[in-house]
């Protein structure tokens, strides 16, 4: 699955879910999952189908608060 | 006071435990209402731990360098017979029916404890903001954040109100506090600490570890949670003897002015000591975020699914949408990044293979103001969710052990921390590296 299916048919759900508030996260999400696919350091063959958003530069790629 | 200063005073008959535990107690009562440090203070069982800790002490049982200490315990962890809330309406009515394997060796070391901290709802986040239990604050400046997931934990040491206390860290969440609150954080090498009784974030990335007051104090509360409570604090490495890396490339791309001045200042100290200094690059830093955002997503969401379906409503907002982003991610790029992560793993080796330790900041950052969603950072606005974890969480992500060292105070009187990264499976050897270079790094 490209990732631009995959982000089309995420906010899709979460839409159905009725969870609209999603979509900018699900946006950073798939700009993290192009930067991942297109990366050499996993050693799998590129997948360069990749999220074009309008948001760019690889800082907004860390979308988490997470620790 | 020290662990390690309680510990000799303890044994001159100077203090006993039962007084330090009721100076606690007392500074609880002062300062907790300002910092919202602790969730659940448990007075009475410190003081009746406490007094059996003197009785025994002075019945000739010596359970070593933990005895009578009075610890604070981030409230992820369970305690038996303490609820563990884990800052989460989700957890309420929740009471551990047992004590996690490491707070059991820490019993077993004759550790007291005197509460339960605030984290970060789930320890899912740098800023501990989104708990049930409202934001705890930074003793150094109460407007701004101490950091997080083990923010509470890193407070209560910074104020007095614990001499140490046990954190745990996914991404940063032991590091990033202590460096905001200006104390050690130890993150040791991954599994060596069980997280059995922990409830999990990430069960690929978490680890538990102490932030203390000092890298001596960190060794002596990191061998209690081993299960080894005599064990003494390492000699340290011969200063002129030692060898670090910086790895400029990514680390110290984008960092705060006074970070990077407090950085450098602290390694012109350690050459001028004889400390070797090399700069050094790891290839793929730069790709860790969507690696560990891809595991660490997966792992937590996977954890939280029933809760999600089953009671939505009792998480914060910010963290239920988290979670929920983390439910789509795909299986196939799971993969990706677990193929990345051992590649890292590697680039991190090597990079250790002719040094002792990497050496690099904390925290790119001092504490951010709590509500702030940019920073300003050599000139540009960068938001704060994305600076917090850009230093740490490749060490979560290879499992290698890493330790922050308090590295001065910004004009404003905020810390400023550096960190020393191990090799892995060789925390000893981390904290002997540390304790060679604690007080050239402090200044």
């Amino acid at each position: 699955m490209t990732v631009e299916a995959w982000l089309r048919a995420a906010i899709a759900d979460a839409e159905e879910r009725r969870l609209p508030e999603l979509k900018p996260l699900l946006e950073a999400l798939a700009k993290a999952t192009t930067a991942l696919r297109q990366s050499s350091v996993t050693g799998l063959p590129s997948s360069v189908s990749g999220y074009q958003s309008s948001v760019g530069g690889h800082q907004s790629l860390e979308t988490g608060r997470q620790s | 006071m020290t662990i390690e200063e309680f510990g000799r005073r303890l044994r001159a008959r100077e203090i006993t435990s039962a007084d330090i535990v009721e100076q606690c107690l007392d500074r609880i009562h002062t300062e907790n209402p300002r910092l919202n440090a602790f969730i659940h203070v448990m007075g009475d069982e410190a003081r009746q731990r406490a007094r059996q800790a003197d009785e025994e002490l002075a019945a000739g049982r010596d359970r070593g360098p933990l005895h009578g200490v009075p610890l604070s315990v981030k409230d992820l962890i369970d305690i038996r017979g303490v609820p563990t809330t884990a800052a989460s309406r989700v957890r309420e009515g929740h009471i551990a029916e047992r004590d996690a394997p490491a707070i059991a060796h820490l019993v077993e070391a004759g550790a007291v404890f005197i509460g339960k901290t605030n984290l970060h709802e789930f320890a899912f986040g740098t800023t501990n903001e989104d708990s049930a239990y409202g934001p705890s604050h930074n003793p150094h400046d109460r407007a701004r954040s101490p950091g997080g997931s083990s923010g509470g934990s890193a407070a209560s040491v910074a104020a007095g109100m614990a001499l140490a206390t046990i954190g745990t860290d996914t991404g940063g969440s032991v590091r990033i506090p202590a460096a905001a609150c200006g104390i050690v954080g130890l993150k040791p090498s991954l599994g060596e600490i069980s997280t059995a009784g922990v409830v999990p974030l990430s069960h690929t990335f978490d680890h538990v570890g102490p932030l203390t007051q000092t890298v001596a104090d960190a060794a002596l509360t990191y061998h209690a949670l081993l299960g080894d409570p005599a064990a003494a604090v390492p000699a340290p490495m011969p200063v002129a003897g030692v060898r670090l890396a910086v790895p400029r490339p990514y680390f110290c791309d984008l960092l705060d002015d006074e970070v990077r001045e407090r950085f450098e200042e602290a390694l012109e100290r350690l050459r001028a000591m004889g400390v070797r200094i090399d700069d050094i690059e790891i290839p793929h830093a730069a790709d860790v975020a969507p690696i560990y955002l891809h595991i660490q997503l997966a792992d937590a969401s996977a954890y939280h699914a029933a809760t999600l379906e089953a009671m939505p409503e009792r998480y914060t907002e910010a963290v239920r949408l988290r979670l929920e982003m983390g439910r789509y991610v795909l299986a196939e790029d799971y993969v990706r990044a677990l193929a990345g992560r051992d590649a890292l793993v590697r680039e991190v080796d090597a990079a250790l293979a002719q040094h002792d330790a990497l050496v690099l900041p904390s925290l790119a950052i001092p504490a951010p103001l709590i509500g702030a969603t940019t920073v300003q950072i050599a000139g540009t606005s960068q938001p704060v969710r994305n600076v917090m974890l850009r230093l740490t969480q490749l060490f979560n992500v290879t499992g290698h052990p890493a330790i922050s060292i308090p590295a001065g105070l910004t004009q404003r009187g905020l810390p400023c921390g550096v960190q020393l990264v191990g090799r892995r499976g060789q925390t000893d050897a981390l904290l002997r590296v540390a304790l060679a270079s604690e007080a050239l790094i402090r200044g």
